[in-house]
């Protein structure tokens, strides 16, 4: 399994199923005349399933941008992308919710727990929106925060939780509907280095799957070793890519 | 995902409270004064809603309203009791009188004069002594509400005296009677005695009152009345609304209320709106991340709608029972005047509606135009 990049245009190759998400010649524009700003030019790049690849690069270097295109919540200039053998481009607005409620799952970075809904009710929020009863909900949920150490807390309110332990229940929603890809905005920024540190090994336990896309965006190079590879952004283009370990070396050795 | 919409709404406990409180002060105040305003057209014509068993009132062309007298000749009554189709008509006088007391104290009163022979026009229940003694000399029945003006907390006792254009009145009963627009005492006497109470004229009938003969209706009858005699003649429910319309249209009675109610609305509307709007914004990031987790937007618009529906009806049925409660608290208190109808009620829920669709309205379009990639921001 591989990632693999360009910054320039390569050629139009067909996607050929191997990987989650397929990025080709992607390009965002911001406004326009004087105000235009350049989030994404010509990046081309494959995630592959079965691995958590990690997006970094300093703030304002299109990461953001680029899981936002990649999760259907925002449209590009131009440039095409596929996840998990679907254009995104060519869904209609609805048929674009749809596949993002049942394939893709989200960790924000602020939790976006609903304040008023219990652990269990948080993370049974995916399946309610499938469409399941809410007891049927719940009780799927209540065993996936058991699966993520919140058993015990699955009737708190957020607010009776720490930071570390929001950022559980929000992975035990991400996952609960058993989504194909799943996108991590900055997961750890809200936490101190343990609860990042925990956050990031229980996302390596519980979220890497063969069938399973994870992609964490972050900026904190301390869990950089979770990765499996390592895609590195500067203004608007990929970098380069590489290996958690390539990396480390890299930085240790200056270069 | 109802029941998330109703636990995001109720969950931020100061913001639920404070949209239902809008609401309920909105409706409140919109029903409240709208009861009151009801209750006082009420009493303008509830001298004629009294009146039972003559569906008909003969009057000068003139007249515009119950209070608004043009005495008419004797000779008319008996012009319409020869219109064909009038089962019997008779005279009832209606005016003001003033009286003197023992004390030397002076008080207005409406009085009603009835036939001396029937005693059509006469009260339906008495409180206290006989209809019949009504024809001895010089009686006259009060209402108990004026007793009670005239004698605050004094029980009830009949053979009280006062004068009526120097003539001598005796108290021989008390009735029940719903207050007037003018809330002066009423006092009902025989039409022969009525006339003594007050300064000769040459013309003192005040109205004719009948009924069709049978096989007419009263509508027929009205009508060959106003055709055979000149005179002005409606059906008791027609005559009502005359008057309810005349208060309506030639005093600031409704614009007064109208301003209350409409204050009530603007207010209910403001409180409620943006209260209903802050508690949407500051939710927009929990709405983001239920659109970017396949929330479509016909979903987010119902739970918004929800959230509305379900203040509303909570501000609505506090608001008009609060109103209602109000109106039976105050029920003893005559000089309050108290109805509400289903119209009422039905204004008041239209407008908490509207608040209701008003404050959706302006959340619902920030929710419909967010991008859910903001809760990457």
């Amino acid at each position: 399994m591989s990632a693999l990049a360009s910054s320039a245009a390569p050629t139009s190759a067909a996607f050929d199923g191997t990987h989650a998400v397929c990025v080709r010649e992607l390009s965002k524009v911001f406004g326009d005349g004087d105000g235009r700003v350049t989030a994404l030019q010509d990046v081309t790049v494959d995630i592959a399933a079965g691995e958590m690849t990690l997006l970094v690069g300093p703030s304002g270097c299109g990461k953001t941008t680029l899981i936002s295109i990649i999760a259907g919540l925002l449209e590009p200039t131009s440039g095409t992308v596929e996840v998990l053998g679907q254009d995104l481009g060519r869904l209609s607005n609805g048929k674009l919710v749809r596949f993002r409620g049942e394939k893709i799952g989200f960790v924000f970075q602020q939790y976006n727990l609903l304040p008023a809904l219990t652990a269990a009710e948080n993370a049974a929020v995916p399946l309610v929106i499938a469409g399941w009863s809410r007891q049927r909900a719940v009780a799927r949920a209540t065993e996936v925060l058991d699966s993520v150490g919140l058993g015990s807390r699955a009737r708190s309110l957020p607010s009776q939780l720490s930071g570390g332990q929001q950022q559980r229940v929000a992975i035990a929603r991400a996952l609960v509907h058993e989504p194909r890809l799943l996108v991590c905005d900055e997961p750890t920024a809200a936490l101190d280095a343990h609860s990042g540190h925990a956050v990031m090994e229980l996302l390596r336990a519980v979220a890497i799957q063969p069938d399973r896309a994870v992609i964490v965006v972050t900026h904190d190079s301390r869990v950089f070793e979770f990765g499996d590879r390592i895609i590195s952004m500067s203004d608007g283009a990929i970098e380069r890519i590489e290996t958690p370990a390539a990396s480390m070396s890299g930085r240790e050795s200056g270069t | 995902m109802s029941w998330i919409a109703l636990r995001m709404l109720t969950g931020d406990r100061s913001k639920y409270y404070g949209i239902v409180f809008g609401i309920t002060f909105a409706s409140l105040l919109i029903a409240q004064q709208g009861a009151i305003f009801c209750g006082l057209m009420l009493r303008t014509s509830s001298q004629i809603a009294d009146i039972q068993g003559a569906d008909i009132w003969v009057m000068d062309p003139g007249v515009q309203f119950v209070d608004d007298i043009k005495p008419m000749s004797e000779n008319e009554l008996y012009r319409v009791r020869g219109v064909e189709g009038v089962g019997w008509a008779v005279r009832f006088y209606k005016g003001l009188a003033r009286s003197r007391f023992s004390d030397g104290k002076f008080q207005q009163f409406i009085l009603l004069g009835l036939d001396d022979a029937t005693l059509v026009g006469a009260p339906r229940e008495m409180v206290q002594g006989s209809l019949d003694d009504l024809r001895q000399p010089d009686a006259v029945i009060m209402d108990e509400g004026g007793y009670k003006y005239l004698w605050p907390n004094e029980p009830f006792e009949l053979g009280r005296t006062f004068e009526m254009n120097d003539r001598r009145a005796v108290l021989v009963g008390l009735c029940k009677a719903s207050p007037t627009f003018q809330t002066f005492p009423i006092v009902y006497a025989r039409y022969s005695q009525a006339t003594m109470f007050v300064p000769r004229e040459r013309k003192l009938m005040s109205f004719i009152l009948a009924d069709p003969a049978p096989g007419w209706t009263s509508q027929q009858v009205c009508e060959q009345i106003q055709q055979q005699t000149g005179l002005l003649a409606k059906t008791r429910e027609e005559f009502i609304w005359t008057t309810i319309m005349y208060y309506m249209i030639r005093t600031g009675i409704p614009i007064n209320f109208g301003i209350t109610i409409s204050l009530g609305f603007v207010v209910g509307t403001a409180i409620a709106g943006q209260t209903f709007y802050l508690f949407v914004i500051e939710n927009l990031r929990q709405f983001g991340a239920l659109k970017a987790m396949g929330v479509t937007n016909i979903r987010i618009v119902g739970m918004i709608l929800l959230q509305a529906f379900v203040v509303g009806l909570l501000g609505y049925g506090l608001g008009v029972g609060a109103a209602t409660l109000f109106g039976e608290l105050s029920k003893e208190n005559m000089t309050l005047a108290y109805y509400m109808p289903w119209q009422v009620l039905a204004l008041t829920g239209g407008a908490v509606f509207f608040i209701g669709i008003l404050a959706s309205l302006l959340s619902v379009r920030r929710v419909l135009v967010l991008e859910p990639g903001i809760v990457f921001r």
